[in-house]
């Protein structure tokens, strides 16, 4: 027992040294950072963050990026739910074609990609509007929750829906109420995974967008300049990137946790 | 378990499908049309056929860089799947310590991906990095940017770094699913923790390892922005995975047809093998079960 939570604390020391390091450096000044090395920060300050904070260049790029984010997770979820239910407990024609066909969109190089897309959007008017990048980010989302609902569903005997059903149930009903509590875990699970994979992606978000719905990510890559990086201020931005999705798995945490309760039903 | 037999599960798939073929099918199709022509300009295209995939298909670089890829995404696969599943059995199952573990491995997957390779570039810096510096101070000369292994090593590091554990916590959430009952089962059989794992919780995992095996295979042999930040393919073309040098090759040579014939190429591969890894999945252990 001792031996196993001594493997994990060293094991979480190491995952967090990279994240420490872009702590250290966000409350340094970008000349300090450049000049000494240093474990921790001589002269804090809070400089970059304050930069991030008071200009909305810096920070309507977080809220761009929580806004279809949010949408593109409850699209997903709203969606893939039903999907997945059928998957794991109807055979209908071409339904293997059909789950593995979701699953090839997250296989497309995206470089090439790009162009087509940019085209598409531009024809049905979406483009440098938030709801675009939601729909664009479900091509990857969306299978991605299929495929983690419909494990999660596969794994609930087929007897609960039965009982369900000659009980007298109706098919929401039952679902909304019975079925998705019996997988919270999976739902939190599939919530934090779109989350993140949409927070983190840059290449549709940047192509997508100009200025109105530009994400934080492509905001990050500004920091580039003639004299170089400026890393304090990129790691400030970087330790803000990590805040939201933070505050979404410390939320599903628990359904996480507490997985299948079975004594329930 | 044996499924309902009824067509109108449809229902329930149609709003999936049509939200993911909005996205999905014309830029596929307008790729494979690229694919096929050579384009001069708005309005002047000729159909070319597949001379474009004869010439990608016979382009050296590209076979060196498809090594380097299958190498790298190998390695990633043998490090990450383990390693996932240890960290996620050794895991608190409640109270803080569970919470905490949770919120911790989530951190390095919540930064964007420019980023991740940037962290890292000066991370590993011999003279500013705490990396780079603590291994310098061990006596051992790094330096990725000069040497290949030294670049592999460290392109390696920040992937198991980043990567492993979104297979974590997809198994420690499998884990967490599997009944009590069958723990308690065991125990009174008086099962070994190795019989437990081996019989109970690899078994009722294989649906999210399936998905972790399938999602890191994908990604990494995707992988573009991180290497591109820290090594930008080099030292030389050491570090030139495929989607570097498809890159290269669409806009550095801004040559439409050729780029787009090697998507294609790429994307067949990753179909053709997540396919099998698909199918060896879904057949293995079903026998026990």
């Amino acid at each position: 027992m001792k031996k196993r939570t001594l493997g994990l604390i060293v094991y979480f020391i190491l995952l967090m040294l990279p994240i420490y390091w872009m702590l250290n450096m966000s409350l340094r000044t970008n000349a300090d950072i450049l000049s000494v090395f240093s474990l921790y920060p001589r002269h804090f300050t809070f400089e970059n963050y304050m930069k991030i904070f008071t200009d909305a260049s810096w920070y309507s790029g977080y809220i761009n990026s929580i806004i279809y984010v949010s949408l593109n997770t409850v699209i997903s979820l709203a969606t893939a739910l039903p999907a997945a239910y059928a998957f794991s407990r109807y055979r209908f024609i071409g339904d293997g074609q059909m789950f593995f066909w979701l699953l090839t969109n997250r296989m497309a190089p995206a470089a090439v990609f790009l162009l087509p897309f940019f085209q598409l959007y531009s024809t049905v008017g979406l483009i440098d509007t938030h709801i675009a990048v939601a729909l664009a980010h479900c091509l990857f989302n969306v299978p991605l929750a299929v495929w983690i609902l419909e494990g999660f569903m596969s794994g609930v005997p087929k007897e609960i829906d039965e009982t369900a059903y000659i009980d007298g149930y109706s098919f929401p009903r039952f679902f909304t109420t019975i079925f998705i509590p019996l997988i919270r875990s999976g739902v939190g699970v599939t919530a934090f995974f779109c989350f993140m994979f949409s927070w983190v992606e840059l290449l549709f978000a940047r192509t997508l967008t100009t200025t109105s719905a530009k994400p934080i990510a492509a905001i990050m890559t500004r920091t580039v300049s003639a004299s170089g990086l400026d890393w304090g201020l990129l790691s400030a931005a970087g330790i803000l990137t990590i805040v939201p999705g933070a505050l979404v798995i410390w939320f599903v945490r628990n359904h996480m946790a507490k997985g299948f309760a079975m004594g329930r039903v | 378990m044996d499924k309902w037999e009824d067509n109108r599960a449809w229902f329930l798939v149609l709003p999936v499908f049509i939200i993911v073929a909005f996205s999905a099918i014309i830029p596929l199709m307008t790729v494979v049309n690229y694919s096929l022509q050579d384009i001069f300009g708005p309005g002047q295209r000729v159909f070319v056929g597949v001379e474009w995939f004869k010439e990608v298909l016979s382009d050296k670089r590209l076979h060196e860089a498809l090594v380097r890829q299958f190498i790298f995404s190998g390695l990633v696969l043998l490090i990450e799947m383990p390693l996932g599943i240890i960290i996620a059995l050794m895991m608190p199952k409640k109270g803080w310590g569970a919470s905490l573990s949770l919120v911790m491995l989530a951190l390095p997957l919540l930064i964007p991906w420019n980023v991740i390779g940037t962290i890292w570039m000066i991370f590993t810096r011999p003279d500013i990095g705490l990396f780079g510096a603590g291994i310098n101070a061990l006596g051992i000369a790094f330096d990725h940017t000069a040497s290949p292994s030294d670049a592999w090593v460290t392109l390696m590091l920040m992937e198991v770094w980043h990567w492993t554990p979104l297979v974590a916590l997809l198994a420690y959430a499998g884990l967490r699913a599997i009944p009590e009952a069958y723990f308690q089962a065991a125990r009174i059989d008086g099962a070994s923790a190795w019989a437990i794992f081996k019989y109970i919780q690899l078994p009722k995992m294989r649906g999210v390892l399936t998905i972790a095996l399938l999602l890191r295979f994908m990604d990494s042999f995707l992988i573009y922005a991180e290497p591109f930040v820290l090594t930008g393919g080099g030292p030389g073309n050491t570090t030139t995975f495929l989607s570097i040098y498809l890159v290269k090759v669409a806009v550095g040579q801004f040559d439409l047809g050729p780029a787009a014939a090697f998507s294609i190429i790429y994307f067949l591969i990753i179909l053709l093998l997540s396919w099998l890894f698909y199918q060896v999945l879904q057949n293995v252990g079903k026998g026990e079960a």
